[in-house]
Parts: structure tokens; sequence; C-alpha cells
């Protein structure tokens, strides 16, 4: 197959950036994107250019580092896959692929197609935990979980952490990324004790980072890999409203 | 040197708990006067970052992904192992210290695999209350399955998401810590060096990977939990950025490297499908229990699976080992593949490859039947190679997927270098020469939560530790020595990527220092691996400057370092000459063509000493020996 990849190249957080145009040829349908591009890093390498700087490290959809907009979409169009589970047979042959980084005012640029992603961690670091130390906790089995609310649980704390969500939201808003580490731990027993104090704070940390609101848009969901679902956003603002309120 | 395991004395059930008891402590108040360095925030840092904060120590961490909950834990599927018995099948923290023992291959010390299997439930239970969701049954209760060929079901998981999950709750109690001020978190720092002072392990030189720069923290211990080093093999189910360079770096600065021979293949990953593959993609070891394992009987026949009638497919394990057939332990499995390949059996367009196939399970159980018990991994399956499993079975082939070697520690998980602990999979370990499944969570855990944080401790307590600046003469040299190695890097302008290095490497190493050894080809290897370094160093082209974000010298310099190191492995693989575990020597089988111990000769740690650039490394032994589970030979037959 061939393609022309269009590669957003950007010096530095503060330089105006662009698209270089590389072109592929003879490329097996079974290459993974990003394998295409460390091939194409390889050629600018040896030509003594700069190759195309983006993050990846699993490559298998869970470590959720991999964040680029392929073809205008976070993580390309293929729903329910990272970046880095694109393959090259989901592409027309002959096809132009734009390539560039996940795009708001939260991820500022570092390089070409890496973005800084530490506002979610400030999220994160607000509330999105249970506040026990180790060696506190009494025997696992002492509190049964309904399967239902463990399930609803795991399917929550499913999210990577890629970013997709706040890319693909006009508004920029981190509802889902946010709304989803609040149903895993209020889903269960033992995460509901803080679940007012956690919402508040998460919350606020979200808006603090320049995160924007959610008008419904529901863009996140659908370019989410991990099929977090936006039904999470109404549970964590009736969540927010109960706690602000009592 | 000499090494010196400080096992506690006592019965093997109280030796853990009379060490804690017998423990000096540091008073609550002083332990804020204690500045702790976290390399690593996989499953092994991460939990002991927080539990030190926790504690109260001051703690610096260090990781290179730009959020620590991306270390490469987070890509483990299968499950923990803890000997809770709430399935009532007779499991018991004995059985899981003996089922770990007897799977090692009885190359790991008896103490350590004891409080091993001792903490596993109390691993459990913390994480349960920091809210990881794992699997339940209808009644609410946790969930158990067997993993790995073990006969009582102690696997704990969260569907094929168990390392994401465990790791989440650790990043979670860290970050909790994070904002409580007692940890401070450094991303997208990558270890280059080791800082010794007065002989102590006192700090670290980092690059700061957004700006190139290197920079310098000190401390009163450094705390290793850098994963291990399968990537040395180039292609391996191992996240890309996992490396063996910072466990390299206290190599060199004097911490003993053992047993690095002991690398771990996995049977069930997807095959490669051509050079410019970039990592390879474990399937978990549970399709084993309903897939048959077939190759054609005929040499070359490239028929279509579908149209291979039964008489000419040869199911391998099955006809081979009749009472285990497809569950034979991973290492057998995957030796097998191997040899049929070989043979010029192998399917696929590489040849390389064998069929796992679901058409009897799906005749048995239904589509749905299978798709309920497997359809995540049929999915992913399907994402990567186009092919729909339940259709035409998959291929699947051995790939790296663990290394049991690394720095030799003791009881206190503390390497040759006082002030120098290591946890996790960066060191050598409580799994001998094979790991069992679902172990290796429960090992980093273990060590974050409970053990180190009593054990460092006792070292602080037992020990008067000046304090110490990063003006200290120490770091100016090895930060010195690092800005050195770059700039050299950078200055060859050569013809071939670091990337092609490094696959070269990794063929040479699969080829002669994988699967099955022998001495002709250790030694192929051994000459070879010198020249193949000193070709990258006169020949290798990195391109941009020091001083920036520069991925391609990152890369660069890990293969550096593992040109480097795959002559200890080579060499550690070529001095043991018997079989056990992953370290498969042709030379030492038996007549069936199993792997055969030899305890006269190699029941001990092989922990290399660093001795200077060019010179042998020297070799250490520590004798192991077997009181509570007595010398045995499996059998798979
Ligand atoms: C695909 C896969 C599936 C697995 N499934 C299972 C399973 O089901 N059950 C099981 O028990 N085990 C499993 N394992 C094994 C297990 O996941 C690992 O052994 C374990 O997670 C390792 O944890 P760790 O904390 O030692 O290191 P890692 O998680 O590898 O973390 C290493 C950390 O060190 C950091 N680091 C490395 N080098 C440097 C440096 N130079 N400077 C700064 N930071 C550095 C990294 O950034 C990272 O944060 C699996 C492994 C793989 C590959
Ligand atoms: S909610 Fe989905 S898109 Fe957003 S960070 Fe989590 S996994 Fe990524
Ligand atoms: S690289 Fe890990 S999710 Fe893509």
């Amino acid at each position: 197959m061939n393609f022309t990849l269009k590669v957003w190249r950007q010096k530095d957080a503060t330089s105006k950036g662009h698209f270089q145009t590389l072109e592929a040829k003879d490329v097996s349908p079974d290459l993974s994107l990003l394998e295409l591009l460390d091939e194409l890093n390889e050629e600018l390498v040896l030509k003594g250019e700069e190759p195309v700087a983006f993050d990846n490290d699993c490559r298998e959809g869970i470590c959720g580092t991999c964040a680029l907009v392929v073809n205008g979409q976070p993580h390309g169009r293929d729903y329910g896959s990272t970046t880095c589970q694109l393959h090259m047979r989901m592409f027309k042959d002959g096809e132009t692929i734009t390539i560039e980084p996940f795009r708001s005012a939260a991820f500022p640029i570092i390089k070409d197609c890496v973005i800084d992603r530490t506002a979610l961690e400030h999220v994160i670091q607000a509330g999105g935990y249970v506040s026990v130390n180790a060696g506190a906790a009494p025997d696992a089995a002492t509190i049964p979980v309904p399967k239902e609310d463990s399930d609803r649980a795991f399917a929550a704390a499913a999210c990577i952490g890629c970013g997709a969500c706040v890319a693909a939201c006009p508004n920029a808003s981190a509802m889902l990324f946010t709304s989803a580490k609040i149903t895993h731990l209020a889903s269960l027993p033992q995460g509901k004790v803080e679940a007012k104090r956690r919402v508040r704070a998460m919350v606020k940390a979200m808006d603090e980072e320049g995160f924007g609101n959610c008008t419904n848009i529901r863009a996140c969901e659908a370019a989410c890999p991990k099929h977090i679902s936006a039904e999470y956003i109404a549970r964590m603002n009736r969540a927010f409203l109960c706690a602000s309120v009592s | 040197m000499t090494l010196d395991s400080k096992i506690p004395g006592g019965p093997i059930e109280e030796k853990w708990t009379r060490y804690q008891r017998d423990l000096k402590l540091v008073n609550p108040a002083n332990k804020r006067k204690f500045d702790v360095i976290v390399v690593g925030t996989g499953l092994g840092g991460a939990s002991a970052a927080a539990t030190l904060a926790e504690l109260g120590y001051n703690v610096k961490v260090f990781c290179i992904q730009d959020s620590p909950r991306r270390a490469h834990s987070i890509a483990a599927q299968g499950g923990i192992n803890a000997a809770k018995n709430y399935k009532n099948d007779g499991d018991s923290v004995w059985r899981l210290f003996k089922d770990t023992v007897k799977g090692g291959d009885f190359r790991a010390r008896e103490a350590n695999v004891f409080r091993l299997a001792e903490n596993s439930n109390a691993i459990i239970d913390l994480c349960v209350a920091q809210g990881v969701p794992f699997g339940r049954d209808y009644g609410g209760q946790l969930d158990n399955r067997s993993f790995g060929g073990a006969q009582v079901s102690r696997t704990f998981y969260a569907r094929g998401q168990t390392g994401q999950q465990l790791l989440l709750g650790a990043y979670q109690a860290m970050s909790r810590q994070i904002a409580a001020g007692r940890v401070k978190m450094f991303p997208r720092r990558e270890m280059k060096d080791l800082v010794l002072v007065d002989g102590r392990a006192r700090g670290i030189v980092v690059r700061n990977l957004l700006t190139g720069a290197l920079e310098r923290y000190a401390a009163d211990a450094v705390v290793l939990a850098t994963g291990g080093y399968g990537n040395v093999y180039y292609l391996s189910t191992n996240a890309r950025g996992s490396n063996v360079s910072a466990a390299w770096a206290a190599y060199k600065k004097g911490a003993a490297f053992a047993n690095p021979c002991f690398t771990q293949i996995h049977p069930t990953c997807i095959p490669r499908h051509g050079d410019l593959q970039a990592k390879l993609t474990l399937m978990s070891e549970s399709l084993r229990n309903d897939g048959r394992i077939w190759v054609p009987r005929q040499k070359g026949d490239k028929r279509p699976a579908a149209q291979i009638p039964e008489a000419d497919r040869y199911y391998y394990l099955e006809e081979k080992y009749p009472s285990f057939g497809n569950l034979v332990p991973r290492d057998v499995a995957s030796r097998n593949a191997k040899e049929v390949c070989d043979a010029g059996m192998g399917v696929g367009s590489t040849g390389l490859a064998v069929y796992l196939d679901f058409a009897e399970a799906i005749g048995r159980l239904g589509r749905e039947g299978v798709s309920a018990k497997y359809g995540n991994l049929f999915e992913m399956y399907q994402k990567i190679t186009g092919e729909n499993p339940y259709e035409t079975p998959m291929r699947i082939f051995p790939a790296i997927h663990y290394t049991m070697g690394g720095l030799w520690v003791d009881y206190d998980l503390m390497s040759t270098i006082p002030g120098c602990f290591v946890l996790g999979e960066a060191n050598f370990s409580d799994h001998g020469a094979n790991r069992l499944g679902a172990s290796a969570l429960m090992q980093g855990l273990s060590d974050g939560y409970f053990i180190i944080p009593y054990t460092l401790g006792g070292y602080f307590a037992g020990n008067k530790l000046g304090k110490v600046s990063t003006d200290d003469p120490a770091f100016a040299a090895a930060e010195k020595a690092c800005a050195a190695r770059t700039e050299a890097l950078l200055k060859v302008q050569g013809h071939r990527t670091a990337n092609d290095f490094h696959r070269e490497l990794g063929n040479l190493l699969w080829e002669n220092v994988g699967m099955a050894r022998n001495k002709a080809g250790l030694e192929k290897a051994l000459k070879r691996i010198p020249e193949i370094r000193a070709e990258f160093h006169a020949d290798v082209k990195v391109s941009g400057t020091a001083s920036d974000f520069n991925q391609n010298l990152e890369a660069a310099e890990r293969v550096a370092d593992y040109l480097e190191f795959a002559e200890l492995l080579t060499r550690d693989a070529l001095h043991r000459e018997e079989s056990c575990g992953g370290h498969f020597r042709e030379e030492s089988q038996t007549a069936e063509g199993e792997a055969k111990r030899d305890d006269d000769r190699f029941c001990y740690v092989g922990a290399w000493s660093y001795q200077g650039e060019g010179v042998q490394p020297e070799l250490l032994k520590e004798p192991l020996t077997f009181e509570n589970v007595p010398l045995a030979t499996r059998s798979y037959k």
C-alpha cells in the first residue's frame, strides 16, 4: 500500500507549527500506524533530519501514552481503539493521512506530536483515591460488593487517562475522565465514605486546570478508546449537586 | 566481595515475624528528616513511594513516562496470586510457597519466597480497600481463577486488566501523598547514574527528558524499581520504554547482577508479521485451557488450516505430553513450538507460528460460550492480525515476556551497594529460574507495600548517615561522565540507526540465547556482541542535540546499555551448564528431552560483580539450601 502522511511538526511549545508531508511506499497492511511512523523516522534520521516526536509505550492500547489525532479524530476513526492499535489495513490505499497531537488549551504541545497532560494528574491528586494506608485494611472478604456495583466500578475504572475525551470536546472538558474516576470509586463501599468530598475536590480541580464545561455534545464518548459512558457525567453532576447542598 | 543474604534464623514460618519484631525503628518525628529516592512507578515503585510517604519519609519519585500511571505494570492482564483459600480448595501460605519454589525450579531463596506467600493475603486486603475492582461472583464475593497450571484457584483478577487496576490503586495512593506534599513526582526523567558517597548510595543523576538537562538529586537511600530487561531481545511483550539502563548503571557502580540468564518466554503471543514490527503482544495463557495447538504434519504444507484434514494435523503437545497436553508449563510449550517451526512445520507467512485452534471448543461450548470466556482476547487478536479466530485458528508464537534475573538483593531487598534497594522485576526476585503466572504482580506489591517500609527503616535506624548535598564532587563526576557518553554518541554521525543495531542484537540473542541454548551458540554470541557494540560506537547515527527533547537519543542510550548487558546475560548462560526453569541448555536434558538440573554443581544464585571496562566480571555464588521443600525434579509427562 502507499500513503501520503501529513505530520504536525513544531519545534517547541512556543514555536509555530506546520504540517510536513512524508511519502510512504510499499507499506505492509499488517503494519501499525506507529510502526509506519517508526520507519519514516528511521529514514529521517539517516537523512540527517529530525524524526517526528510522538509519545507511545505499551503499543497495545492500555497505557494511555499514545495521543495522536488521526484524520481529524483523536485516536482515529476506529471506535474503541487507541492510536497504537490502528493498523494500515484500516486505511485506503493511496490515502492521505493527517497526524497531529491532541489539541486542547489544557494540553500544551511540547514538541511535534507530544503534549503535556499534567493537568489530568492534578485532577486525580485532588481526590481520586481512597484514603487508606498500607497495613490498615480489613480482610478483603469482610464487605461483599454486589456484582452489579463492582462491574460498574470496573467499567468506569477502565479509563486509561489518555485525554482523548478532552481533545475531542469543543469545550475541552475533562468531564468524562473525571466522572469515570468518581463513578469507579463511588460505586464501591470502600470509596463511598469520601464520595462527597471527592466530587467537590475533583470538580474544583478540573475547573482550576482550565478544562471547560460539558454541553452534552458527547464527542468525548465517541473518541474514548475504552467505551467510557457519558452517563457517568450525569451521575457526577448529580453527585456534585448533592455534595454542594449538603 | 562476598554475598551475605542476611536471612534471619528460626523456622521458616517465623523468620519474617521475628525479623520485624527485632527491627530497630525510626522515631516517627525523625522520619521526615530522611529523604528517599524511588526510581520507577510500576507496582514496585508506586507502592513503595506511597507507603514510605504514609510513614512520613520525604519521597522523590522518578519515571520515564509523562505520568506515573503509565508504567509498564499497566499491561499485565491475567491476575495476581494470593493464598486466601476463599475457594476452600486446600490453598495455604505453605502451598503457595511450595508451588513458587518448585515452579522456580529450586533456584530461589526459601526464606524470601515464604515471606512473599505470607504477604500475598495482605496485598489483596489493601487493594480491595483502595477500591481495586476485582472480579466478583453473584454473591458479591471475590472471584478466583486457576492460572498457569496451579492446582488451586488462587488468582484474583480484574477482567483482562489486573495490572492496570492494581497500578491505578498504587498510583492513586501515591497521588494522595503528592497532594499531601510528602511525595514529589518527577515524570519524564530518566535515571542515568547512581551516585555513591563513602560507599553508600546517596543520589542519582537523571536526564530531564523535556529539556535534555542533567539534574542531580541527593537522598539518604535510593530505591530502584525500574522493571525488567526483556527488551534486550528487541522484540518482547514489554513496553517500548522498558530498559536495563538504571540497573546497569547500578551494576557498574558495584551492585552485583544475579542470574541474568533466567529469562522467561511466553508461549501465547501474536506472531511477528515482519521486520518492521516494534513489539509483540501477549495473549493470556488462559487461551490454552480451550484451544488446541497444532501444526501440519507435512513440512511446508501451505494449505489453509481449514483444508488440512485431521489426519494431517500434528497436535504435538497432546501427543508428547498426554497427561498435561496443551497445558504444559510455559517453557515446555514454548520450546516445542520453536522445535516444530525449526523443523519446517511452522505456519503463516513467516513460518514462525503454530495454530491455536478453537474449533473443538466452539463445537463444545458454542460460539457464545467461547466468546464469554475469551471474547476480549479474540477481539484483540482480530484487531492486530485482521483475522477472525472464530473462523480460522489463531496463530501464536513464543516471545520474551519476563526476566527473573536482576540486581542481587539481600533479605532487606538491599543490593550489594549499601543504601541502594531494588524492588519488583528489577531485582533477581523470588521466582528462581522461572516465574509462575500471576506472581510478578504479587511480588512487586509485596516488595513495595510490605517489605521496604520495614527494611528501609531498619537501615536508617542502624546506620549513621551524614548529610550529603548535590554539591558533593561525586555528583559532579557522575554528571560529567553522563554528559561525555551522550556527547560521544552524538558525535559519531555514522550510517545506521540505533534501532537497527538493537534489532541485530535482538536477533542474535533470540537465536543463540533464547529458548534453547548450547555452548557453540553461546560462544558465537559472546564473540559477536562486542563486535556489534564496536560497530555501534563507530557507525551509529543519532539525530538532534543533547539539550532538547530527543527521543532518538533516549533510545540510542538504552541500546548502548543493552549492547553491554547482553554480554553479561550470555556469559551467565554459558557458565550455567544445566537446564533449569527458563534456562534450557541443550547439553543438559533427559532422554525425553526434558530439562535436567544439576544440583551438585549449580544449586546457587550466580551474581556478577563489575570489575571495570574490558575486565571479566567476577562471579559470586550464593549457595541455596532447601530445608522445607525437598529438591525434586518436575515432570509433566
Ligand atoms: C504483557 C504482560 C503481561 C503480564 N501479565 C502479568 C500477570 O498477569 N500477572 C503477573 O503477576 N505478572 C504479569 N506480568 C509481569 C508484570 O507485569 C511485571 O513483572 C511487573 O509489572 C513489573 O513491575 P515493576 O514495578 O517491577 O516495573 P515496571 O512496571 O516495568 O515499571 C518500571 C518503572 O521504572 C521506570 N524506569 C525504568 N527505567 C528508568 C530509568 N532509567 N529512569 C527512571 N525511571 C525508569 C519506568 O518509567 C516505570 O515507571 C506481565 C508482563 C507483561 C509484559
Ligand atoms: S475517559 Fe476515555 S478518552 Fe477520556 S481519558 Fe479516559 S480513556 Fe481516555
Ligand atoms: S502506546 Fe499504550 S495505549 Fe497506545
